[in-house]
């Protein structure tokens, strides 16, 4: 091979590099293992720490640790879809392409409206993408956004905004947990909320709607908690503009955060404002129906700084396992797991109320709540100890909810684990 | 093959996929307990499906891809190399897959430990000081490294530096990142030679400068050899220099950013460091930083005290968080593996043999195929359709009867610079068996562009569609199936 080349050594390929940028010494890194030491080595780091799927947990607050049947990891474990790239080539892609056109066939009925894209990166970017959306559609600067959105969307919203110099305004909550839309502010792009929100409380999303557009902005429907989306009365059924969110609960592990797979919808009417990959049908020189990437003048590699977004990927492999997750789960799949989360929740709150905690907050929860739990710090200890993972002490995340926890039960949480957390919480 | 249905399509009222038992709460009733005006009656027409219809339905979607599991996969840019099936199982061990990313401190321990030690093992490859793993693709690092770029000025007083300069090799996402960031965009032409020149760039450097956006090896797989002198250029103007790192595969060990001038960097986990691109993600898009730009990092960062670790974000002069949590763990675990499964030596053997194989392909078919530069490349190599072009046969139709041949296209019509750019990255990964075979093949096509270029004009007809309709799909849009069709 180098003979063809011309060069009688490797070193020489890299003459190109001028010698003064040229490393001397190797790179300094440990030295490599082969595999059965790098299983040993990731493994033992692996039991440091605490996983959801070896001891009882009530963790969620954005991540939701929920049933994955086996064909999920079997089916996504596939190397033609694992090791594929981006669909640009239609003809050997049409797997990837009609998968996604089915995801975003679900996204739509879950979230009752007309068009969704192919996933963002998660829920945090997705409603940083649905804002700078509105802002873009109405040409305001300013976003009305309910303290109940999760306090890093709320973050990393506001580090998009901040570049193009949209400004975000915080809309309070009432007493019982959910928005006080009436106190948002005038002339603003959107009204972003999210349902259920960070403290657990499903938010009214037909006010929410009708307060933004009573004031020409679009109203945005934020999901953390992605299977709500099974039980509750869709965003577009309620007026709605726009609904994004994290579709984490559908078959991702949480996994210390990620990946996970933003989804944004929206209605048909803007689609042309809409950021990222969008699949469409279409018919192949045979006339046959095939899908391929559309639309994609909105899109960076052909609109460059005029693109709707930077955004050159979706989270293609999480959008397989969202997809495999709820075709498996099917209509009445999620809708009786969405059940069993309520039943659980309920079941948590009236046991933790009668061993004489208080729930700070009455507004109807899904599957997620605040319990107040005095001495919080030492009833945490109590429950490492035993074992568990009681839930968020919010106080790690901002200001005002000393000794309040955010408990979140789900179908993976047996009435023995709950019974057990109660005793740790209240005894 | 045989066409697969939609879901929707195949669905069947009362079918399900996986049983759920009752639970062993009691049930409630759910309009009662949250309020019927919050509960929607159903999901109409939502797919209703046994458990072997779905993976049948996935099985044989499946075979309608390419991926690097299938074949050689020369997509220039992109670095298609082989993802080790160790990484999956890693990144899948419950003590890191099930790990909530808020869990106390004390139960990360271990997770953070890795991510620490990534951390590390990125820096050095950059020749520079501080590592995010927060973005979650190379675009959001692009976003996050210009942020940065932007409140260094900022913090200096520095508040009319506005303009980022990107030559007009650079990938869509820079001017778009930019952008993003507010900020004006002002292109550099590269000299006929391929390359940046300093002078073309003095000439546009100003006290409005905020950034030079460079990526190197550029897109034509040439080292940019000014490279020192135009960090000088810039620096001497009072802007930062910002590598996109997608074309690291050709520097491991060999160079580092750092040395050549550059302040920012961003790495493309799943272009060099071997994790699979799924279809189109998830990536994952660390950035590399000065000290200088260290204050101005996303939060959170982690803390090593002694031997523990936590998480922090108190820090004032932080961009602020650009993800949820800590990145794309499960991501960024398994380039950690690929790095610890190679080691120094092993990593400078990737762009060692990264650069052979481009080299090889360039010179077994520039007699056939015009190379538009006549040097020598470093991890990939441009060719272009302009002798075919005589013919009839233009670059897509070279890639669609790739496709007839069992392989998958180069990437083309990029870099914008080249008409009917052919962009070949074969990766290290391919045997010379491997090479020859697509070389002969790609030789092949040129012969039949000559004497039958209807066999290519009219590929691909073996995949399961022919040339799509794309004028259609974007003048009447369907972008979901409903009943009504």
């Amino acid at each position: 091979m180098l003979a063809r080349i011309g060069v009688a050594s490797l070193e020489e390929l890299f003459e190109g590099v001028p010698a003064a940028l040229r490393s001397r010494a190797e790179l300094k890194l440990p030295p490599a293992l082969d595999e059965r030491a790098l299983v040993r080595f990731f493994a033992s780091h692996a039991a440091e720490n605490t996983s959801v799927l070896s001891s009882p947990s009530f963790l969620g607050g954005g991540a939701y640790h929920h049933f994955i049947p086996a064909a999920v990891d079997a089916l996504s474990s596939r190397g033609e879809f694992m090791t594929a790239y981006t669909p640009y080539q239609a003809e050997i892609s049409q797997g990837t392409l009609q998968m996604i056109f089915e995801f975003q066939t679900l996204i739509c009925q879950l979230t009752g409206l007309e068009v969704a894209n192919a996933s963002l990166y998660d829920g945090a970017s997705a409603v940083a993408e649905a804002s700078l959306m509105a802002a873009r559609l109405t040409r305001r600067d300013k976003l009305a956004v309910s303290a109940g959105l999760h306090p890093h969307w709320r973050e990393v919203l506001r580090t998009y905004c901040e570049g193009v110099g949209v400004s975000l305004e915080i809309v309070p909550l009432d007493a019982s947990g959910r928005t006080r839309f009436d106190a948002a502010p005038r002339e603003c792009a959107a009204l972003v909320v999210q349902s259920p929100n960070f403290l657990g409380c499903i938010e009214d999303l037909g006010a929410a709607a009708q307060a933004a557009h009573a004031q020409g902005a679009l109203a945005i429907a934020a999901t953390a908690e992605a299977l709500a989306l099974a039980l509750l009365k869709s965003p577009g059924e309620l007026g709605c503009d726009i609904a994004c969110g994290d579709a984490q609960s559908f078959g991702l592990p949480v996994s210390f955060g990620g990946p996970y797979a933003g989804f944004l919808a929206t209605r048909e009417k803007y689609v042309r404002q809409l950021p990222g990959r969008l699949i469409g049908e279409s018919v192949d020189a045979a006339g046959e129906r095939a899908f391929v990437m559309t639309l994609t003048t909105r899109e960076q590699h052909i609109r460059r700084e005029k693109a709707t977004s930077n955004i050159c990927t979706n989270q293609g492999l999480c959008a397989l396992r969202v997809t495999i997750w709820l075709a498996l789960l099917g209509r009445r799949g999620i809708r009786r797991l969405a059940e069993i989360n309520v039943a659980s929740a309920s079941y948590a709150r009236k046991a933790l109320t009668r061993a004489g905690l208080a729930l700070p907050y009455s507004a109807p929860v899904f599957n997620e709540f605040v319990v107040r739990v005095p001495g919080l710090s030492g009833r945490l200890e109590r429950c490492r100890a035993q074992g568990i993972q009681p839930g968020v002490a919010l106080a790690r995340l901002g200001d005002a909810h000393a000794d309040e926890l955010l408990v979140c039960t789900t179908e993976m949480n047996t009435r023995a684990q709950i019974d057990a957390l109660v005793r740790e919480l209240a005894a | 093959m045989f066409r697969e249905p939609l879901l929707f399509e195949s669905s069947r009222p009362g079918r399900a996929g996986v049983p759920i038992d009752d639970p062993d709460v009691p049930p409630v009733d759910v309009a009662r307990e949250l309020g019927a005006e919050l509960v929607r009656d159903d999901v109409p027409d939502f797919p209703e499906l046994g458990e072997l219809d779905v993976v049948r339905h996935f099985t044989r979607l499946s075979q309608w891809n390419y991926g690097i599991d299938s074949g050689f996969f020369p997509l220039g840019s992109c670095t298609m190399k082989y993802n080790p099936k160790i990484n999956e199982v890693i990144a899948r061990l419950p003590g890191l897959a099930g790990v909530h990313p808020l869990s106390a401190e004390a139960d990360i321990q271990g997770v953070l430990a890795l991510a620490c030690e990534l951390e590390a093992a990125l820096a050095e490859m950059a020749g520079l000081d501080r590592v995010t793993l927060q973005p979650a693709a190379g675009a959001q690092g692009e976003f996050v490294g210009v942020r940065m770029i932007q409140a260094y000025h900022r913090a200096r007083g520095d508040r009319q530096r506005t303009k980022v300069l990107i030559p007009d090799t650079a990938h869509g996402t820079n001017p778009a990142s930019a952008a993003l960031n507010g900020l004006e965009v002002v292109e550099v032409k590269s000299g006929a030679d391929g390359v940046v020149h300093p002078e073309a760039l003095a000439r546009l450097c100003d006290s409005h400068t905020a950034a030079l956006m460079l990526t190197n090896p550029n897109t034509l797989g040439i080292f940019e050899s000014h490279v020192e002198k135009l960090a000088e250029v810039v620096h001497a103007a009072g802007g930062l220099v910002y590598l996109d790192g997608a074309n690291m595969n050709a520097l491991l060990g060999v160079a580092k950013p750092g040395h050549m001038g550059v302040d920012v960097m961003h790495f493309n986990l799943h272009k060099t460091f071997s994790t699979p691109h799924g279809g189109g993600g998830p990536g994952a898009g660390p950035v590399a930083v000065r000290n200088a730009l260290a204050p101005f990092l996303p939060t959170p960062v982690i803390r090593r005290e002694g031997d523990r670790y936590r998480l922090d974000d108190e820090f004032p002069h932080s961009i602020g968080r650009v993800h949820a949590w800590y990145g794309n763990a499960g991501i960024w675990l398994r380039a950690l593996a690929y790095i610890r499964t190679l080691g120094a030596a092993g990593l400078c053997e990737v762009t060692s043999r990264a650069a052979l194989n481009a080299n090889y392909i360039l010179e077994s078919l520039r007699d056939v195929y015009e190379a538009p530069h006549g040097r020598r490349v470093m991890h990939e190599c441009v060719l272009t359709d302009r002798r075919q072009h005589d013919f009839g046969v233009t670059t897509s139709d070279i890639a669609k009867r790739l496709m007839d041949y069992g392989y998958h296209p180069p990437t083309i019509y990029f870099p914008l610079v080249v008409a009917g750019a052919l962009m070949i990255e074969p990766t290290e990964c391919e045997s010379q068996e491997t090479l020859d075979g697509f070389i002969e093949t790609m030789r092949a096509i040129a012969r039949e562009a000559e004497t039958e270029p209807g066999l290519v004009t009219g590929a691909p007809t073996r995949p399961i569609v022919r040339r799509l309709d794309e004028v259609r799909a974007a003048r009447k849009p369907r972008l979901r199936w409903t009943r009504s069709g």
